[in-house]
């Protein structure tokens, strides 16, 4: 392939209407060989949609798909994949009982007389995997597998299609740092053999730092197009909100109070002999890298992992909660990390997923529709929740607002503690800031607040302590001041340990 | 109320919001597997004059009266993603410790008829105990129960000498009336249902657990995660229709005034065709009892259309399997358009 610069694809006025939301309004997107762009925009600004449409996933309502020059309106992702195209999707789309290779192949599983070469495949997805440095038993279950794990996978099989264009809707939303820079690598390498390549993310930084043209989108309608060169992140931002935005944080004064959490020895599967507190008002983070046990032992306080040895008190009392029944109950609650497998109910509507958690304690027994549908308006307001109906099921929101919706579940339940497992997973720029305005308004009303994040940014913007864990053990504990992104690495990594058991002991 | 009935935040759209409860209840399973019942019911009317006879119509509803209780709680079951088998077994079982009772009189007609509805009772819990607990998948659980309770039936129609009864008769004008009573010119059992159908909607509808139960179904770990005791909410489900098939069983027996060993042979296929028909999907998270007894109705339909226009019993047989299919086809079809 050697007609980089040429074009590759054009998008030329192309629409699409759910009921009556007009998720892309006449849109124009194009595409070069060897080109990275990235599309940008709000949550719900219709990217998402852009790519359904592109992968035969969902049909258009007008306009023009033009293909290696060629107009295409394919009805099936299956005849984009032949054309060339290979999609990594916002949502992991994988079968959680079937191990690597069934995933990586499904729905293309080549062989002769339909018997597969299993020898074959198996080198075949140990090759892809090498691509980006992945290691991973090809014959485990996905379902075994850490979130980042699968969607390294996810990148693999998208890589091992030999596709022209690749599309990566937020491809490293739950990858550390250091997988994201191998994701970079791999771009730069496609970007050299002449693959173009569509990058759909909310981190600005990383946008202009890997694409050559940005595209931004606005409620469903085309913004514009610039180059890198004329790129700055506040410009792409303004773009994207339609207005300057505010970015000063709200300053709240700390207020904080007498221990609210406290854990001692903690020790369990994947964690060993946690020992930390969180006060009342006060912002815990905690960082490390994946696999470190840190949302292992979450869930343990939260009753919905077992724990073996060790202590947990909650407001001065001994605690161990049997399932997350009762730690919802005494005032816990807790944003998993996996919205789709571990929080959402697809098929149920958004007001009901908003008050899952909260549903018993309104109630005696029996529901109200009324003061039901006033407490999910009344998230939707606090947490700007992009919405139809309260009655459209959760699946129709985009990945960012249904992100904004399991939040809003456990912020209706107006817990004592809260526990967050990267809350802003998937979530625009806007939306972070007012995210953690509400996050900090909640601790200075007295809230305690565990938060587990792979974002530094994040971590710095609201951590008051930074509890650092490597291989399930704590290996650090610093305040905000000292945090900085060298210390909170090397305390990853296991390179500093203030808390290793000195050597000589152990016999 | 000051708040406006949709939220409109951020940009607002344009969205159809008046109507759209209207336009909901249009697109919904329920109505169109309505429509179908409607369409049947229409076309009878034409076929064979007697159809449309209050008389005729009334059987029609006594006859599904049974299944359709049954599938009230196979519904809720279905709806938390499980199955339950061994409904027609539970009904034959538990009519029998009741015939049983009351045909040796230990204990008075009605507490017999209690002790039969405790032992269905029962028999559902295992079924939820054995899922829940010991994380029997709810296919096998209740596949074995199917047989264990099939057993407990002859079990408890034999003697413990080894004698050997199909029918032991039950004879008490107050119990039977469950089954073969009527007010005014409408059978007992029609209104049994329908009072059923009636509470356990709204129960599905207005609680917590009812709420509960669909969570369950949508995504068991979201919704333990959520504060949800689906363990709780199993046992639930499996137990009620237990009880359910109970007087299910006893309704039977009263008709006939005997109870069978065989009863309810194999009448779980039809409750979960009626649950299934519907609009129930078996993967969980979806389904309504008004479906349900709507999908009940088409069967029953169906099965007396045969016999009025004479045809032969194999094309009933067949018709019903189509039935099924089809009414799953179009709603893939649907869904698919959508
Ligand atoms: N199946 C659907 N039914 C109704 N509306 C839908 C459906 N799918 C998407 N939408 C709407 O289309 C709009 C665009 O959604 P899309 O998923 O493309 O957003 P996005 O730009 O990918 O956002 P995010 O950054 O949150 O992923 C949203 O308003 C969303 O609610
Ligand atoms: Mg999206």
């Amino acid at each position: 392939m050697n007609q980089t610069g040429a074009e590759i694809l054009r998008v030329e006025a192309v629409s699409k209407r759910y009921g009556g939301v007009h998720a892309l309004e006449q849109v124009n997107f194009d595409l070069r060989y060897g080109e990275v762009h990235a599309l940008v925009g709000e949550n719900g600004a219709g990217k998402s949609t852009l790519i359904k449409v592109l992968g035969g996933i969902i049909p258009r309502n007008g306009g023009r798909v033009l293909f290696e020059g060629n107009e295409v309106d394919y009805q099936r992702p299956i005849e984009a994949l032949h054309a060339g195209i290979a999609i990594i999707h916002q949502e992991l789309s994988m079968m959680p009982s079937l191990n690597v290779i069934e995933n990586m192949y499904m729905g293309r599983m080549p062989g002769r007389f339909g018997i597969v070469n299993w020898k074959d495949l198996e080198r075949r997805t140990r090759q892809a995997m090498a691509l980006i440095d992945l290691h991973v038993d090809p014959y485990a279950a996905v379902q075994d597998l850490t979130i980042s794990q699968r969607q390294m996978i996810e990148i693999a099989r998208a890589l091992s299609v030999n596709a022209k264009l690749i599309i990566m809707d937020e491809p490293n939303s739950s990858l550390t740092q250091g997988e994201s820079e191998r994701l970079f690598a791999v771009i730069d390498s496609l970007k050299a053999r002449g693959i173009a390549i569509i990058y759909v993310s909310h981190k600005i930084e990383e946008v202009l730092r890997i694409s050559d043209r940005i595209t931004v989108f606005r409620d469903g309608k085309y913004v514009g197009t610039v180059d890198r060169e004329d790129a700055t992140e506040q410009k792409i931002i303004n773009m994207m909100v339609g207005r300057e935005l505010d970015r000063t944080a709200i300053s709240v004064p700390d207020k904080i109070g007498d221990v609210l959490l406290d854990v001692r020895d903690l020790s369990g599967p994947g964690f060993d002999k946690v020992n930390f507190a969180v006060r009342k008002g006060e912002i815990v983070a905690f960082s490390g890298l994946v696999g470190a046990g840190r949302s292992e032992v979450a869930s343990a306080i939260f009753g919905a992992r077992p724990f073996t040895d060790g202590e947990i008190t909650f407001y001065g009392r001994p605690v161990r909660f049997k399932s997350p029944k009762h730690a919802i109950r005494a005032g816990i609650a807790m944003v998993q990390e996996d919205r789709k497998v571990l929080s959402l109910f697809m098929d149920m509507t958004i007001q009901r997923n908003i008050t899952m958690a909260e549903l018993p304690y309104m109630s005696k027994g029996v529901t109200s529709d009324g003061a039901e549908r006033r407490l999910a308006q009344q998230m939707v307001r606090s947490l700007d929740i992009r919405l139809a109906s309260l009655d459209d099921p959760v699946s129709s929101l985009s990945g960012g607002n249904q992100q904004k919706t399991v939040l809003s579940r456990w912020l209706a339940t107006t817990p004592k503690l809260l526990i967050l497992d990267e809350p802003t997973h998937g979530v625009d720029v806007g939306a972070k800031a007012e995210i953690y305005d509400l996050i900090r308004k909640l601790a200075a009303q007295g809230v305690g607040v565990m938060l587990i994040s792979s974002e530094l940014p994040e971590v710095l913007a609201l951590a008051h302590r930074i509890v650092v864990m490597h291989e399930g053990r704590i290996t650090g504990i610093l305040d905000r001041a000292d945090a900085s992104e060298e210390a909170l690495m090397a305390y990853a990594t296991g390179i500093a340990d203030d808390f290793a058991v000195p050597a000589e002991v152990s016999s | 109320m000051e708040q406006p009935e949709v939220v409109q935040v951020g940009t607002a759209r344009k969205g159809e919001s008046g109507g759209s409860f209207w336009r909901r209840l249009l697109q919904s399973r329920e109505f169109g597997v309505f429509l179908a019942l409607v369409g049947l019911v229409i076309l009878m009317r034409f076929l064979t004059p007697y159809f449309w006879k209050p008389d005729n119509i009334f059987n029609v509803l006594r006859g599904m009266s049974t299944i359709g209780i049954m599938a009230i709680g196979q519904t809720m079951i279905i709806i938390t993603g499980g199955i339950d088998l061994s409904v027609g077994s539970v009904l034959a079982a538990s009519a029998m410790i009741t015939a049983r009772l009351m045909y040796t009189g230990v204990v008075s007609p009605w507490v017999a008829v209690l002790i039969g509805l405790g032992f269905g009772t029962l028999l559902g819990a295992i079924n939820g105990l054995i899922i829940t607990r010991v994380k029997v998948t709810p296919f096998i659980a209740t596949l074995g129960m199917l047989s264990i309770a099939r057993g407990l039936a002859y079990l408890l129609a034999s003697g413990l000498q080894g004698t050997v009864a199909s029918n032991v008769p039950m004879r008490d004008e107050s119990v039977n009336f469950l089954g073969a009573g009527y007010i005014g010119p409408v059978p007992f059992p029609v209104i049994e249902m329908f009072v059923l159908v009636i509470v356990f909607s709204l129960f599905l509808r207005f609680t917590v657990l009812g709420r509960q139960i669909y969570a369950v179904g949508s995504n068991e770990q979201a919704a333990r995660l959520s504060g949800v005791s689906s363990d709780m909410v199993k046992l639930f489900v499996y137990t009620i229709t237990g009880t359910l098939a109970a007087l299910s069983g006893i309704m039977t027996a009263g008709l006939l005034g005997t109870s069978a060993t065989n009863a309810g042979t194999g009448t779980e296929l039809d409750v979960i065709a009626a649950v299934v028909i519907g609009g129930a999907s078996l993967a969980g998270g979806s389904g309504t009892i008004i479906g349900s007894i709507i999908g009940a109705a088409i069967m029953a339909v169906l099965r007396n259309a045969f016999v009025l226009l004479q045809f032969p019993i194999y094309m009933q047989t067949i018709s019903i399997g189509l039935v099924i299919i089809l009414a799953v086809a179009i709603d893939q079809i649907r869904r698919r358009s959508s």
